[in-house]
């Protein structure tokens, strides 16, 4: 191939990247002053902390206990090639608390939230719902996507919180029912080991990736092309999207507070 | 009362409005008729500031539709759309009433259920149809409830949006006659876009027809049938032959 086509070619790909980047950064900022900026709708943000908070819970809940009991026999099979089957309560804790509670957590929400968000949104402007809003003199971003990131912001770090603990309480009911640990001491050692900074990451991130899923679904689905094609590629790339953005900001923000 | 000068929009290379202009009084009903895909939608979502025009002017009042207070310039129109647009999420009443639960029209839940189930009746629809759900509703009773919504807020200038598509012949009589009722009760500015005759000779006072971007003939619906002009007489005669290229 001509080297110069192959040049122009990613010349395009960074060009649009950049696009891609910018508007969702301008999409962002005007999201996020939305939320400060009157009017309210509190009924909106009362149905999207339900949404994305309450009814997450059971995903969350299942997602965390699974990975929390697999985590403890992995450890447990794992340390006993070198004689380390007692750290199977503070890897556990601290596996569950500093990475892989905050992240699952997240990638559950952006599969359930993100594309729940983006589908809804993306339909609502092919059937014309979101002119009909401004028609009806009420702001899309002010009323649509305003109160599912705040909603987001807030339970995201509390689902993140239930995450951990049900997959620590997965990881203990794997070491004392079946790997014959003691219940007390499996508590102790969890409660000693772990320290504030495990547990203010856990929810920052949490916090992070909340906002993420919910931005990456109400931008994909604001926009969204027409017909149904238009809903299910916006569903698509939100979910995509907000995946991606989830495991990076979990590596920046392990680097912010762990790196030494 | 509305007034478009040499409005132009193009989307890329394609140039929908190219340079239309046109007037319509206050206390009117104007028809706009054309083919589909030749901006009749684009122009209406201009005035309403939901698209940007790229050139030109747009008065309402006098005053330029993009400057001023949008939310008052918003509260002055009522817009019945093609798909009719109810919010899913939300049962009739609180569609009919939507204007009125929230913003500068904001007025008690109650007071704001009364009107919706009144403006549900005005559009020929029992009251218990106020509380189910947009999904449960046929397509007729969702272009009623569209309606209804329209003219909640009583504003000075509706528009409609092929108010007839998709519905039976019998049902597009009845929106037809309404909307032709509710104008003219109301004293409203009314607009509509639409390629179907039938809804052009019961609701318009005068007509439009866009072709090309621009108004090719305007003037009052008794003249329409004999106006001379070769596209509109190709377009309301329903011929496949004439200026207006068919494509096959």
């Amino acid at each position: 191939m001509n080297p110069l086509i192959l040049l122009e070619k990613l010349g395009r790909a960074v060009l649009n990247v950049l696009a891609l980047v910018g508007r969702m950064s301008i999409f962002t900022a005007r999201a996020i002053s939305h939320i400060f900026r009157p009017p309210y709708y509190p009924r909106e943000l009362f149905n999207a902390l339900v949404a994305i908070g309450w009814l997450s819970l059971p995903v969350v809940g299942l997602t965390a206990i699974f990975t929390g009991g697999a985590l403890a026999l992995q450890i447990y099979s794992g340390g006993a090639r070198f004689n380390a089957e007692a750290v199977v309560p503070q890897i556990v804790a601290i596996g569950m608390v500093r990475e892989l509670g905050p992240v699952l957590v997240g990638l559950m929400i952006a599969a359930r939230v993100t594309s729940s968000i983006a589908a809804e949104i993306a339909t609502m402007k092919v059937t014309e719902q979101i002119d009909a809003l401004v028609t009806l003199s009420t702001n899309p971003m002010k009323y649509l996507v305003a109160p599912r990131i705040l909603a987001a912001l807030i339970t995201v770090p509390l689902l993140v919180a239930v995450g951990d603990i049900i997959g620590i309480g997965g990881g203990y009911v794997v070491a004392v029912k079946n790997l014959g640990f003691n219940s007390a001491a499996y508590l102790q050692n969890t409660v000693d080991f772990l320290e504030a900074r495990d547990v203010i990451s856990s929810l920052v991130k949490g916090a992070a990736f909340g906002v993420i899923a919910a931005m990456m679904g109400c931008y994909y689905g604001m926009q969204s092309g027409r017909g149904a094609q238009g809903v299910g590629n916006a569903t698509k790339d939100s979910v995509e999207a907000a995946a991606i953005l989830i495991l990076a900001a979990n590596f920046v923000l392990t680097g912010v507070f762990f790196s030494i | 009362m509305i007034r478009m000068d040499n409005v132009r929009k193009a989307f890329g290379e394609n140039e929908v409005l190219r340079g239309m202009s046109l007037h319509i009084p206050k206390g009117s009903s104007m028809v706009i008729i054309g083919g589909s895909g030749t901006g009749k939608s684009v122009a209406l979502k201009c005035i309403l500031g939901l698209i940007q025009q790229d050139s030109g002017q747009i008065l309402v009042d006098g005053k330029d539709a993009a400057s001023g207070d949008r939310d008052a310039f918003l509260a002055r129109f009522g817009m019945l759309f093609q798909g009719g647009a109810l919010f899913d999420s939300l049962p009739v009443w609180q569609n009919v009433a939507f204007r009125l639960l929230r913003g500068s029209l904001k007025r008690p839940q109650e007071e704001a259920r009364a009107i919706a189930i009144d403006k549900l009746r005005r559009v020929g629809l029992k009251s218990k149809v106020a509380d189910l759900f947009p999904a449960e509703l046929s397509g007729g009773m969702q272009k009623r409830v569209g309606l209804a919504r329209a003219i909640a807020a009583e504003p000075e200038i509706i528009f409609f949006d092929e108010p007839t598509t998709g519905l039976d012949p019998i049902m597009s009589g009845v929106i037809n006659d309404l909307i032709r009722e509710i104008v003219v009760e109301m004293g409203a500015t009314a607009m509509t876009i639409t390629h179907d005759m039938s809804s052009v000779r019961a609701i318009a006072d005068n007509v439009a027809m866009l072709h090309d971007g621009v108004i090719q003939w305007t003037g009052p619906v008794g003249e329409m049938d004999s106006s001379g002009d070769p596209y509109l007489e190709q377009f309301i005669h329903g011929r496949a032959e004439g200026p207006i290229e068919a494509v096959r």
